[in-house]
């Protein structure tokens, strides 16, 4: 037996389950309420003749129910599939609540507002691209943090990179750089006395075998060689230098140097200009480090 | 002797084998166990200390017949004994080579054009951020800050392969400390996510030197196997490709054990005069000084002659690869090449790069 009226006085002085008190107002728990407020015309319960909305998956619905439904709880609510379109699902409600209280009518179209604005922000809040949290495990951390100190005290970075640098003053990466005042200062002067850049003193008694035919690796200079024409160019510009002869060796060296850049431009295959040449040498230099990875990884 | 000291050894492996069978560890009682471990542990130490005196004697020895000493032995280290790893690439791996030219980065290394980089933030970034993106532009040429704003990264994708840069760098920020780089080759380069840790800012650095805007040369060390030749052409793909080697600027990225460490130096070569401090200089020298014939030995001193000076300058940081992504940035569509996971930390001489 449905007695409206009774019920509510139970809900309303004993005790309701759904109801959340506040100090100013009494909220709705049930989720058939339309308005979410604890009284007299917004009670699902205390209601035989009610009519909500609610969302299923992104879809909505209007819900009815009347008191002839009222002794089969399992059929109690009849569900309507309320259209996408706010403005067809508003005639929809008006359809199916012609001659209900004006209440209901009311509330249940502001529900509907509510909720397809709801249903329009949560659909463009999916789309936004968001940043995900991910942890960090403690314990990962500090093992990393630790293998990292282990692995940076190996790895003797300051040594490292000055072997590699080492390594490509020794292949010539650096072309003329550093040997080129020795080469200016000749050319100018076309004297003796250069201090060269590097391993004077050493140099002094070396020089004195320059000259021998069989001892072509001898060659110390940190120049880059690419044939024995030029190693043979320093060796005389070197010998030049020693000897103290300016106008005989002079001439010598600048035919060999000559020749020597001959031999460059032909076996760099590149000819012609002589800004392709520093090209040609920096590329070189690229594939050069790969070179050294490659034999790393060799060893 | 010899024989007795032989014998004396034999029994001791006896007796040891016959207590080896029950382990000290077995032993419930206390007191037993403990003189049994310490009796063990003597024993091993005595026999060390044998070893090193009897190494010491043949060095000795052959010092004085003038010999070539005995070989040291290599210490092991995690280094060398790596876990076997068929990627690591050898200087014959002619597919290897094939498989670089025809990657993203091929045209850029021929000069087809220069590289230039966009460098911006994630979404919140404060307080050390902005100072190492500050270091960051001058130690990358051609790198441009843009600020984050709300806009996604995908978006920035785009609007930066429009403006044809080469690549991105995206400093992530979390707890007000820079973590996290994602390094985005365009137009359609790997996508690499690095973490970051240890930053040390130039400020930081004591006796730092200041960068010139020369274009640094660039050091890449131990990128053995395939996947660390890949991340080290990406890298090198963000500094242009031919260095104002005048400038004297060396950019580092040293791995070592899947850690790379950044680092870049101001640097000089020097010339420095060798102490004839060893014996073995000294003779060799006045061999060469009185019979006046050049050796390979004396050419290598004068070669040890020039040393090179650094200075650290910029900031200094260490990346561990996270994962690496075939195409630009997407994290739900993407392919990814390598991603590391937990279980790939099982061992510690496994490395990747």
């Amino acid at each position: 037996m449905q007695h409206d009226e009774v019920i509510w006085q139970v809900i309303r002085h004993r005790h309701c389950s759904f109801m959340a008190k506040t100090t100013s107002q009494n909220f709705c728990r049930n989720e058939y309420n339309v308005t979410g407020l604890c009284n007299r015309s917004s009670c699902p319960l205390a209601n035989s003749r009610y009519a909500t909305i609610r969302e299923h998956e992104g879809i909505l619905y209007l819900y009815m129910k009347s008191i002839e439904r009222a002794h089969m709880p399992n059929k109690l609510w009849e569900r309507v599939k309320l259209p996408r379109n706010y403005e067809k699902a508003l005639e929809i409600i008006d359809k199916h609540l012609q001659y209900w209280p004006k209440f209901l009518v009311h509330k249940n179209k502001q529900r509907l507002t509510k909720m397809t604005q709801y249903l329009i922000r949560r659909r463009k809040l999916a789309l936004k691209v968001r940043e995900k949290i991910l942890t960090m495990p403690t314990k990962q951390k500090k093992r990393e943090a630790r293998r990292e100190a282990k692995a940076e005290i190996a790895a003797v970075l300051d040594r490292a990179i000055e072997k590699e640098l080492l390594e490509r003053l020794k292949s010539g990466t650096y072309g003329d750089i550093y040997n080129f005042p020795v080469e200016q200062y000749e050319k100018a002067v076309g004297k003796i006395e250069v201090a060269g850049e590097e391993e004077d003193e050493e140099e002094e008694p070396e020089v004195e075998f320059v000259e021998d035919p069989e001892l072509e690796e001898e060659e110390e200079d940190m120049e880059d060689f690419s044939g024995f024409a030029k190693d043979d160019a320093y060796m005389s510009d070197d010998h030049g230098v020693m000897d103290e002869e300016p106008t005989d060796d002079g001439k010598r060296s600048k035919r060999l140097r000559a020749n020597s850049k001959l031999d460059e431009r032909k076996l760099e295959a590149d000819g012609g200009k002589a800004s392709l040449k520093k090209k040609a040498r920096e590329h070189v230099e690229v594939e050069y480090e790969d070179g050294a990875d490659k034999d790393k990884a060799f060893q | 002797m010899g024989n007795k000291r032989k014998d004396d050894a034999d029994e001791g492996a006896k007796e040891g084998s016959k207590k080896r069978k029950v382990a000290p560890s077995m032993i419930k009682n206390k007191v037993k166990r403990s003189i049994v471990y310490a009796k063990l542990k003597h024993e091993k130490k005595v026999e060390k200390r044998k070893k090193a005196k009897a190494r010491e004697v043949a060095e000795k020895r052959a010092l004085e017949l003038g010999e070539e000493p005995p070989a040291r032995k290599i210490p092991r280290t995690i280094e060398n004994t790596r876990e076997f790893d068929e990627t690591v690439c050898k200087p014959d791996d002619d597919e290897l080579f094939v498989g670089i030219d025809a990657d993203e980065f091929s045209p850029l290394f021929k000069r087809e054009y220069t590289s230039k980089i966009l460098i911006t933030t994630s979404r919140f970034h404060s307080t050390r951020g902005p100072a190492f993106i500050a270091e960051l532009l001058s130690v990358i040429p051609n790198a441009h800050f843009y600020k984050r704003g709300t806009y996604e990264l995908k978006k920035i994708v785009e609007y930066a392969r429009n403006k044809d840069f080469t690549s991105i760098i995206v400093v992530h920020t979390n707890r007000r400390e820079p973590d996290a780089l994602v390094i985005i080759g365009l137009p359609d380069g790997p996508t690499a996510h690095f973490k970051l840790s240890r930053l040390v800012l130039r400020k930081d650095i004591k006796k730092h030197g200041n960068p010139t805007t020369h274009y640094p040369e660039l050091v890449l060390n131990n990128f053995t196997t395939r996947l660390g030749h890949r991340i080290g052409r990406m890298i090198a793909s963000l500094f242009p490709q031919d260095p104002n080697f005048v400038g004297r600027r060396v950019v580092t990225f040293h791995n070592q054990r899947d850690f790379i460490f950044f680092r870049h130096h101001r640097y000089i070569f020097e010339t420095k005069e060798i102490k004839e401090s060893s014996s073995k200089t000294k003779t060799e020298k006045d061999e060469k000084s009185s019979s006046k014939s050049k050796t390979v030995k004396d050419k290598k001193s004068s070669q040890e002659n020039v040393i090179v000076r650094l200075q650290e300058c910029g900031p200094r940081f260490t990346l561990k690869l996270i994962s690496l992504q075939h195409g630009t940035f997407d994290t739900k569509g993407g392919e990814y090449e390598w991603v590391h996971k937990p279980e790939m930390d099982t061992s510690r001489r496994r490395f990747f790069l």
